[in-house]
Formats: C-alpha cells, sequence, structure tokens
C-alpha cells in the first residue's frame, strides 16, 4: 500500500497557457499526463497548434511587423474569446471525475471505510480527543508534505540532469500501478457492492484489456477521448485511494496544506514547480505533463512566446541581425521572429529540408547554412507558423502536414533512439494526419494536470462521504467558481498561477459552511416541505 | 416504490429544467459559466439566510423567520448578481461568441434565473430523493405518502418561478418599473410562506396557488420578453 503515496507526484501537471498568445497548446494531448513518453509523443501537440493557427487566421491581419501593443491587445480579445469555451472544457472533466468519485463513494463502502491506512500518516486519529486529532492531523499532513516536496526536488533534479528514462520509467510504473492493481481493487470492490459474481478469468480478461489499453493510451497514441476517460478515471482512482486511506482530518489538512504549498512552488521565484517549468521552456520541450507531481500549477507552456525571446526579438531587430550560423536555439529563433521571418518561412516551404542526424542544415538564400539542434527545429515551426499569415490559403493549409512530416522526422533524430525501426518512422507520419486534424475545437484544449482533478474529486469526495447531498452540491459549485476565478486571473495576469489555493479555499469554506449551518436549516426546511 | 418512485419524482422535478439547460444553455459555453455563478449567487444568499437562522437561536424553531428572511435575501441576492452582470456586460461582449447574448438582455435573466432555480430545487429535494431511492420507503406508517410527489412538484414550480422571476426581475430594474419588482418580491414571499401549510397537509391549496402564481408569472415574463399572442400562435403553429 506504499506505493501509491508516489502517485500524486506523477499526476499532477498543469498547463494552461497565458503565454504570450493565450494560444492553446495542447489539443490532442487532452488533460494532462498525456505525453509522458519521450519522442513523437510530443509532435502531435505542436503539430495541432501550428495547424489550428494557421487554419484559424489565414487572413487575420497578424503579420509579423505588428506592432507590439497591437499584437498584445489581439492577444488579450482572443484570450478571452476562447477563455469561456477552455473553462467549459475544463468543466466537463472535472465534473465527470467528481461524478465518478461521488458516484463510487455513495455506492461502494468500502471506499468509506477506515481501516488501513498510509505508510506516510502513521497517527491514525483513534483518540476521542479532539485536540489530539488536530495534532496528528497536522503531524501526518506535515509527514505527507516532505515526502510531496521530497519527491518533487528529486523530480527537477531528475529533469535538471536531464534523466528522461528515469522520469519516464516512474511514470510508467505509476500509471501501471493504477491501471493495473488499483483497477483491480475497484472493480473488485464494485462487484462485491453489487453482488456480483465474476469468476478470476474473466475479471483478469478484462483488467488485461482494460490495463493494456490505458497504458497504450496514455503513454504512446489513442483516440482522443479514449486518452482523456482513461486519465479522468485514474484521476477519480487516485482520488479514492486517498479518500480510503487518509485519516478523516489529515484529508483536510492536506487539502489546506497542498494548495499553500502549491502557491509557494509556483509564485516563488525559487519555488520548484517554476524552476521545471523555466527549464522546461529553455529546453523548449514540453513540461512532463504528467510527472510534476507536487501539485498542480497553472503554468504557461509559453513555448515560443516567453518574455526572454520577446526581448530577443527587439534586440534582434535593433541590431538588425539577420542571417546567422546558429548552434544554439535562440539566435535562430531570434533571428526567425525578426522581421525576415517570411525568407525563413518561404525557405521551409520551398526548400527541402536535410536532416543529419542531431543536425540541421538550412540552405539558405545566400549560400550560408543555418545549422542547428535538431531539436530546436521543433520550435522553429512553431514560430513561422503563427506568424504564416502572409502565405497563400493552400500554402497554409497543406503546411500542416508537411511540418509535421518533418518533425516527425527530427523527433525520431533527435530523440537519438537509433534502435528505433525506421518503418517506425513513416507509420506515423501517415497515421498521425488522420487522428489529428479530427474536430476543430479540439485543437486548442488546455491542459489541467491531473493533480487538480484528484484533489478537487478528494474535497467532493469528503465531503460527500458524510452522506449530505447539499454540501456535496455546495463544494462542486463552490470548485467550478473558484476555477473561473483562476481562469479569469489568469487572463489578467499572464503569469503563472497556481490551480488549487483558489477552488480549494472556496471549497473548504463552503464545505464547511454548508455542512455547519445551511443543512441543519435545508433539512428542516425538506422535513416540512417549506419552500424559499 | 423505491427505485420507480425516485426516478418518477427526480424527471418530474428536474426534467423540464434538464431540457431547458440541454436545449438553451449547453450550447454556449457563456451561459454555462453564468448559470454556475448565479448559483453560486444563491449558495451565498442561502449561506447568509441559514446564519441569521442559526445565529438568533430562540428563533430557531420558527420556519417562517427563516424562511420571510431567506427570500429578503435571495431577491437581495438577484439584485446582485444584477448588477454583476450588468457591469460586466462589455467584458461579457468580448468573451461571448455570439453579440445575442448582450443584444437580447432577457438571454441574462433566463439564465441567471435558470441557476437560481436549479440550484434552489437542487437543494430543496437532492436529499429526499437520495433517501427515496431506497431502502424505505416514505409515507408507509408515519407521513404522508404523496410527500414525495408534492415535494417535486413543487420543486418543478419553484425552479420555472425563479426563471421567471429573474426574467421579469432584470427587465423591471432595467426600466425602473417598481411596480413590477414588487411583484417578484411580494409573490416570492407569498408562494414561500403559502408552503408552510404543508406541514398540515394542505396540498391543494398550496400547490394550487403556487400553480396559479407560476402559470400568471410566466405570462408576464413571456411578455416582459417580448411575446404576445400573436407570436404565441406563431410558435404553436410552427409558422
Amino acid at each position: 500500500m506504499d506505493a501509491h503515496v508516489g502517485e500524486p507526484s506523477r499526476s499532477s501537471e498543469i498547463g494552461i497557457n497565458p503565454g504570450k498568445r493565450r494560444r492553446l497548446v495542447q489539443p490532442v494531448g487532452g488533460y494532462g499526463a498525456t505525453d509522458s513518453v519521450e519522442g513523437t509523443s510530443h509532435i502531435p501537440n505542436a503539430e495541432i497548434r501550428d495547424g489550428g493557427s494557421s487554419r484559424r487566421n489565414p487572413d487575420a491581419p497578424d503579420g509579423v511587423l505588428r506592432t507590439n501593443e497591437q499584437e498584445q491587445y489581439d492577444e488579450e480579445e482572443e484570450g478571452l474569446k476562447y477563455g469561456a469555451q477552455h473553462v467549459i472544457k475544463l468543466f466537463a472533466p472535472v465534473s465527470l471525475c467528481m461524478l465518478v468519485v461521488v458516484a463510487t463513494i455513495n455506492s461502494v463502502n468500502f471506499y468509506n471505510t477506515k481501516d488501513v491506512y498510509l505508510l506516510y500518516t502513521p497517527f491514525h486519529e483513534q483518540s476521542p480527543d479532539t485536540g489530539t486529532k488536530i495534532w496528528n492531523a497536522l503531524a501526518n499532513s506535515l509527514i505527507l508534505m516532505v515526502v510531496i516536496v521530497l519527491m518533487t526536488i528529486l523530480l527537477i533534479v531528475l529533469y535538471k540532469k536531464r534523466c528522461y528514462k528515469v522520469i519516464h520509467g516512474w511514470l510508467i510504473l505509476s500509471s501501471f500501478m493504477l491501471l493495473f492493481f488499483f483497477s483491480y481493487l475497484y472493480l473488485e470492490e464494485l462487484l462485491r457492492a453489487y453482488n456480483i459474481p465474476m469468476d478470476y478469468f474473466t475479471a483478469l480478461l478484462i483488467m488485461w484489456n482494460f490495463g493494456v489499453a490505458g497504458m497504450i493510451s496514455i503513454h504512446w497514441h489513442g483516440p482522443l477521448r479514449l486518452q482523456q476517460a482513461y486519465l479522468i478515471f485514474v484521476a477519480a482512482l487516485m482520488a479514492l485511494v486517498f479518500i480510503k486511506y487518509l485519516p478523516e482530518w489529515t484529508t483536510w489538512v492536506v487539502l489546506a496544506v497542498i494548495s499553500i504549498w502549491d502557491l509557494i512552488a509556483v509564485l516563488s521565484p525559487r519555488g520548484p514547480l517554476r524552476i521545471l517549468v523555466e527549464t522546461a521552456q529553455e529546453r523548449n520541450e514540453q513540461i512532463f505533463p504528467a510527472l510534476i507531481y507536487s501539485s498542480t500549477i497553472m503554468y504557461s507552456y509559453m513555448g515560443t512566446h516567453h518574455p526572454d525571446l520577446l526581448s530577443n526579438r527587439n534586440e534582434a531587430s535593433e541590431t538588425g541581425t539577420s542571417h546567422q550560423n546558429v548552434g544554439e536555439g535562440t539566435p535562430l529563433v531570434r533571428y526567425i521572429e525578426n522581421r525576415d521571418a517570411f525568407d525563413v518561412c518561404q525557405l521551409f516551404a520551398l526548400k527541402t529540408l536535410s536532416v543529419e542526424k542531431e543536425r540541421i542544415y538550412l540552405p539558405l538564400a545566400h549560400g550560408m547554412s543555418l545549422i542547428a539542434d535538431s531539436r530546436k527545429l521543433f520550435n522553429i515551426s512553431i514560430i513561422f507558423l503563427d506568424n504564416a499569415a502572409g502565405f497563400t490559403e493552400e500554402w497554409t493549409t497543406t503546411n500542416g502536414p508537411r511540418s509535421e512530416r518533418r518533425q516527425v522526422e527530427v523527433q525520431a533524430n533527435s530523440t537519438g533512439n537509433q534502435n528505433r525501426p525506421a518503418q517506425y518512422r513513416t507509420v506515423t507520419t501517415q497515421s498521425q494526419p488522420v487522428q489529428n486534424y479530427e474536430p476543430e475545437p479540439e485543437e486548442r484544449g488546455i491542459k489541467l494536470g491531473l493533480g487538480d482533478f484528484i484533489f478537487y474529486s478528494v474535497l467532493v469526495g469528503k465531503a460527500s462521504s458524510y452522506g449530505d447531498w447539499n454540501t456535496t452540491i455546495a463544494c462542486f459549485v463552490a470548485i467550478l467558481i473558484g476555477l473561473c476565478l483562476t481562469l479569469l486571473l489568469l487572463a489578467i495576469c499572464r503569469k503563472a498561477l497556481p490551480a488549487l489555493p483558489i477552488s480549494i479555499f472556496f471549497g473548504l469554506m463552503f464545505c464547511f459552511a454548508t455542512n455547519a449551518i445551511a443543512k441543519p436549516f435545508t433539512e428542516k426546511l425538506a422535513a416540512e416541505q417549506a419552500f424559499i | 416504490m423505491t427505485l420507480p418512485e425516485f426516478f418518477g419524482c427526480t424527471f418530474l422535478a428536474f426534467g423540464p429544467p434538464l431540457a431547458m439547460f440541454i436545449f438553451t444553455i449547453a450550447h454556449d459555453p457563456i451561459r454555462i459559466i453564468i448559470l454556475i455563478a448565479a448559483a453560486f449567487v444563491w449558495l451565498l444568499s442561502l449561506l447568509l439566510s441559514s446564519l441569521m437562522w442559526f445565529a438568533i437561536v430562540p428563533l430557531r424553531d420558527f420556519t417562517a423567520f427563516g424562511l420571510v428572511f431567506s427570500v429578503i435575501f435571495q431577491e437581495s441576492f438577484r439584485f446582485l448578481i444584477y448588477k454583476i452582470l450588468r457591469k460586466t456586460e462589455k467584458g461579457l461582449q468580448e468573451v461571448a461568441n455570439s453579440p445575442q447574448i448582450i443584444a437580447n438582455k432577457h438571454i441574462l435573466a433566463y439564465v441567471s434565473g435558470l441557476g437560481f432555480g436549479i440550484i434552489s430545487g437542487l437543494f430543496a429535494l437532492m436529499n429526499i430523493l437520495a433517501d427515496a431511492a431506497g431502502p424505505a420507503t416514505f409515507g408507509l406508517k408515519i407521513g404522508s405518502p404523496t410527500f414525495l410527489l408534492t415535494s417535486s412538484t413543487q420543486t418543478l414550480l419553484m425552479i420555472l418561478l425563479h426563471t421567471f422571476w429573474s426574467v421579469i426581475f432584470f427587465d423591471s430594474v432595467d426600466n425602473s418599473k417598481h411596480a413590477k419588482t414588487a411583484y417578484v418580491v411580494v409573490s416570492h414571499l407569498f408562494v414561500s410562506v403559502m408552503t408552510l401549510l404543508n406541514t398540515s397537509e394542505m396540498y391543494t391549496l398550496t400547490i394550487g396557488s403556487s400553480v396559479v402564481v407560476t402559470i400568471i408569472t410566466g405570462i408576464m415574463a413571456f411578455i416582459t420578453a417580448g411575446g404576445s399572442f400573436v407570436t404565441f400562435k406563431r410558435f404553436a403553429t410552427c409558422k
């Protein structure tokens, strides 16, 4: 039973992007922990964003030459405009996750009874004395938080040292645990609660199929809906585990403490999550969505749009930097962000690109070559597609698949996975466009970490475990409003914000207030059939 | 009689609101958000009124006291959400995908009214429904056997009434027609106070009066929103 405490770590990353452009980043990826596997799984995300943006503004006045102010204004408006949709896109899965948890809590008694506790919570609050209980809860949550903080730091160290394999192994192992062992436990208790007999062979067959499909769709490819469903289920399962194995008051204290930790980790200048995200930006990589354990941050996946780049661009235009031999990502980016972007785009579009090993040779008009780490090329294409307004529509539409193919190739090289069969590449290339270009709205999805799902669901599930539906509904509404406010703040501040504190604060407040004050009142009204 | 009764009562109370939600709210994200915001505001009003009821200990046994104050709080919070929505109208315009939501002022009123109604309906009925699902049945040995039925009917009426009230209220405040504002408050008080008679099982009287008020208020809301007999006829004959 100890292993699952590590879970939250795996589970919670978030990224909503208030980035410069509030462009939504992670369409296919769904809500988070999706592309934790290296290499190709990152590609679809970038891709779609390209497709989305290029399709969206072929005729928009999004020139490369626009003034900053104007851009900012438009971005703001655009951000707001799509904001409402994004909020709903978060509401639906969050509500679904809570629904699963609440339904389970109310129908399966197993998750409501306390018998076994986590290893990390040695004090079991069994004394009838309130003072002792509070002391126990505080001590438990302190221990749990120390574990969480240590895990976060370990993660950052691993990430800084580029131990991707270790991190991915960690993620895969933990989702394996959830998808097989805890799902089996869940199935068993579900069958027991409804008194349904089932033989072991059938149960194992179901579990095998369920688990393997889940592993594939979470860590590799899968239909978007399936992937989302699995992620929601995994989050719900984790929330149930917390509800089951944490002592009563510890759960509440942990909820409060983890939101505070979230606040610190994201907002303080040396906060671990912040460091992690900034490192990811520096390296122009996806933050491992599945992995940031600490807790959910709503951090921008700013990608190419973070402030440094912006200043770079200004510098570049001042100095008139043009073609240069590029060894590192930034100068190339600078070049592209420069007003010559148009030329580069044409080069990309018209000339073939040779990819050799980790280097990319990009022929330039003046007989020079741009050499870039292939990893960085990934970003270039994003940039130039963002600025691709000047192209004909035809070009822009065909552009998506093309750049995608290129990126697949590039990525295949850059991951350095030499033993990956060549055939693999082609397969991915062909299959992806079909998969990625399906529904329009999906292209601009938002990422919300599974950690958010988990702790929101823990709160609502815990509230519902007292058997009062009014408290549950109040919690639910309060959390959604908190989420709304967080997103609104995100649009206003345009900086990284933690997703937990506002929602959890509202949720806790409404939970206790409803339970203590409103419950007797509404019960009295209901009993007397008086309607207010 | 547990599960069938549960489903029957659930759909009696929440079927029409669910249909209204699906056909008029669900397609527009901004409406969903406003609905939830309205629900939140109603929650605040409930908390305040129950705090009041809770704090004044000697009057705790008189439901009428808490009920009257609750109505007053709800109506003032209706005014509050009116103010909020009108203040943020400009922002909404930017956020909304369709200009319709601002062009037709009644949409905001309708959505927030439905939000009020749904959350109050949920609070009134959810616990009863949860108990109704089993294993016990209400009203076999004690209490009225129609308890569940009357409760869910009244809940449906309250949800519809809240929607109508908001439409009338927003419009009346917009055009400063104080009589209509007063009608909303008074009819809310009337319906709520009438439900106090439910304890003595005078269901015909309470539900009958609520139905009458609902119909009158519905017609008023319909006219307020620009409807007339001609438009109704056109609607009914699908022209």
